[in-house]
């Protein structure tokens, strides 16, 4: 058992493009975490180098403050579950499930026990004596997955979208076992996935990986709340969230001549930014679609209505631009546009695609309003520089 | 109607079934033929049952080339599968030039006409001339496959090693790389030893390609005839005369057509007696013993 931490880890498999770029990342001892991210963002190669499959190009891993690069994964004593069912197929169920036990000159007795418990565990026990070869894909994947869940001494059990390849009914039964297990076992885990809802039912932190880098870390709530970066806003939330390029303007945001009001003491500190990439971005669910056209509504093309069982999503056309909104099932939309209010404390600015915030903002909560900007990430915090 | 098409059919078939007759069923009756009657010239022959088989399973002669065409065989087996096998696991898993390099030297010898790898041996291993028989000698053995029925035995298994262990390695080799990399990692996950891989992953994976390398080397091996006719002609006296060309010799050399057949027939029988033994050992599934096993077990242990 041990915490994981990342020092400036970087890896490029071909030498010129980087699949994971100088990332620093600690997850504490006995945690569950998922790492969510697209398919290619670099989930897979980042399991692969704690695990020690994969040697790192640069930076480091460590296990509890020791480096473990030069480290095989044998030295490690990690476990992983990878995305498609591996097992041995010359070998029982009750082989399988033993080796990693046998591997570590355990006694008979112990193994047998350790290996009773997980089966029961995963349901296996019925199948203990069948070959593994004869074996349906769930089950040669919750044979995999209880290869990895034998050993209670592992540094860290990792798992790479283990379930993709179960039945939907079934995954849903192995995402509570896995958390069963975890609160059991006291064991760091890191669960790759390219699904929200599976990272937040599994996981007490996620982090969100974007081309090679872990944009934002922390709990489900908080992704959705405050996304740190528009891809986190993008890929958290269903749909995403709407996104539009703006420019500073004296009263506001705005785009194409339509003007987004917004408190101005963040107007003020947008103005002195010499960056030309800004985004305005709000979710779904807080778009206010209201009867008729008031002073602070805006309005847009309805293009079709997707009807969800206890909502419908809106999708219109507004500014040239594709939005989503999210409203109750009982509204009924009869004209061909619509009109909606913009909340101010939804509205997210983005600059250089990560979120701008001042601390004073309600979310963060942190009393009296000030000035101050939250250099929330290394980019903001340079374009602060700049403009200072 | 219908019984008309049918026997349209048959005329579809029968081109499939003329050449099989002439390429095996013809022949082989032949032989049956011969090897149930005595026949002197073209228009006297005798029936007479089953006395050439009676006559060949009595020949002593034929008992000493029998066993010695299966300790030949066994050798071959026993060196050649685990040496093709262990020169496959040295190969490296990413293919690179170095394993183009060694791919085609291990095929080389399998490119050379078998009386060529004869004749190529026979050379090597003089000692006044042969490179190989000049260095064992040059280290102090008294070696000569002429004279020495021992020396001549080791010379000509190890001829068939040289000839014939590249198509086991090859064979290995194509069963190690169809092997997906996930099972060496989930190997490393487990904390797997260099030797519970190679027993519990690559030697399970291996078993289609090695069956099909443990009967092709049998068979060729139990059927040998070129490389030790070329090269020790069966001598020192009958020291490396295996079972075909005592064959041969009786077939061709004393034109004992009936005893031959009925060898032959013996011969073809032992071939595929011995081949389907270990086709059925070698794929035999152990489910049954397994849960068998595994019921003892859970008996004993609760």
């Amino acid at each position: 058992m041990a915490s994981i931490t990342l020092r400036q880890l970087a890896h490029s498999y071909d030498g010129e493009t980087f699949a994971l770029q100088h990332l620093d990342h600690v997850w504490q001892q006995g945690g569950a975490y998922a790492l969510l991210g697209p398919s290619g963002c670099g989930k897979s190669t980042l399991l692969n180098i704690i695990s020690g499959l994969v040697m790192p190009s640069e930076g480091e891993v460590l296990f509890d403050d020791i480096r473990v690069n030069e480290l095989s994964p044998q030295q490690r004593n990690i476990a992983q579950v990878f995305q498609f069912p591996v097992v041995y197929d010359a070998m029982t169920v009750r082989q399988n499930l033993a080796f990693p036990l046998k591997n570590m000159k355990l006694e008979k007795a112990p193994i047998n026990a350790k290996v009773d418990e997980i089966a029961e565990l995963l349901g296996l026990s019925e199948k203990l004596a069948k070959k593994a070869k004869g074996l349906s894909a769930d089950d040669k994947q919750k044979v995999s997955m209880g290869r990895g869940l034998v050993r209670d001494d592992v540094s860290a059990i990792l798992f790479d979208e283990p379930l993709t390849v179960i039945d939907p009914h079934l995954k849903w039964k192995l995402r509570r076992k896995l958390k069963e297990i975890h609160e059991k076992l006291n064991i760091t885990m890191v669960y790759v996935t390219h699904d929200q809802l599976e990272a937040a039912t599994f996981a007490d932190e996620i982090a969100v990986m974007y081309e090679g880098k872990i944009v934002q870390f922390g709990t489900p709530q908080s992704l959705f709340e405050r996304p740190n970066h528009t891809f986190v806003g993008y890929f958290i939330g269903s749909p995403g969230m709407n996104f539009i390029d703006v420019q500073v303007g004296e009263n506001g945001l705005s785009s194409q001549g339509t003007t987004f009001h917004l408190e101005q003491a963040l107007v003020d500190s947008l103005n002195g930014l010499i960056s030309q990439n800004m985004k305005l971005g709000i979710r779904p669910e807080h778009i206010q679609i209201v009867s008729s056209a008031t002073e602070t509504s805006y309005s847009a093309d309805v293009e079709f209505i997707e009807h969800l069982g206890d909502h419908q999503i809106v999708t219109v056309q507004f500014l040239q631009q594709r939005w989503h909104i999210r409203v109750a099932e009982s509204y009924r939309c009869n004209d061909a546009c619509v009109h909606f209010e913009l909340p101010k404390m939804n509205l997210k600015i983005f600059v250089d695609e990560y979120l701008f915030e001042l601390e004073s903002l309600p979310l963060i909560n942190k009393g009296s309003a000030s000035s101050e900007l939250t250099p929330l990430h290394k980019n903001t915090a340079e374009v602060r520089g700049a403009h200072d | 109607m219908t019984k008309l098409r049918n026997n349209k059919a048959w005329w579809l078939v029968l081109p499939m079934f003329v050449l099989v007759a002439f390429s095996a069923i013809i022949p082989l009756m032949t032989v049956v033929n011969y090897s149930v009657q005595d026949i002197f010239d073209q228009n006297t022959a005798y029936f007479v049952g089953v006395e050439w088989y009676q006559e060949v399973l009595r020949d002593t002669r034929l008992h000493d080339s029998l066993i010695r065409q299966f300790i030949f065989s066994f050798s071959v087996l026993v060196i050649e599968i685990p040496l093709g096998i262990l020169i496959a696991l040295l190969m490296p898993k990413t293919p690179n030039w170095k394993t183009s390099l060694v791919l085609i030297l291990l095929a080389l010898p399998l490119l050379i006409p078998w009386n060529v790898v004869g004749t190529i041996w026979q050379v090597f291993a003089r000692g006044d001339i042969g490179l190989f028989g000049w260095a064992v000698n040059a280290l102090g053995i008294d070696y000569n496959y002429t004279s020495n029925s021992l020396d001549a035995w080791l010379t000509v298994l190890l001829m068939d090693v040289w000839h014939w262990t590249p198509l086991v390695a090859l064979l290995c080799y194509s069963g190690l790389r169809a092997i997906p990399n996930a099972y060496y990692q989930a190997a490393q996950i487990d904390r797997a030893s260099r030797w519970a891989v190679f027993r519990y992953i690559q030697l399970p994976r291996l078993k289609s390609v090695l069956v099909i390398a443990v009967l092709l080397r049998f068979m060729d091996s139990f059927m040998i005839y070129t490389e030790p006719f070329v090269l020790t002609g069966g001598g020192p006296g009958n020291a490396t005369t295996f079972l075909s060309q005592s064959l041969t010799q009786m077939a061709v050399g004393q034109f004992d057509l009936g005893p031959a057949a009925a060898f032959s027939l013996i011969y073809f029988l032992i071939v595929l007696l011995v081949s389907w033994l270990f086709f059925t050992t070698l794929t035999y599934e152990r489910e049954d013993t397994a849960q068998y096993k595994a019921v003892q077990h859970n008996e004993g242990g609760s």
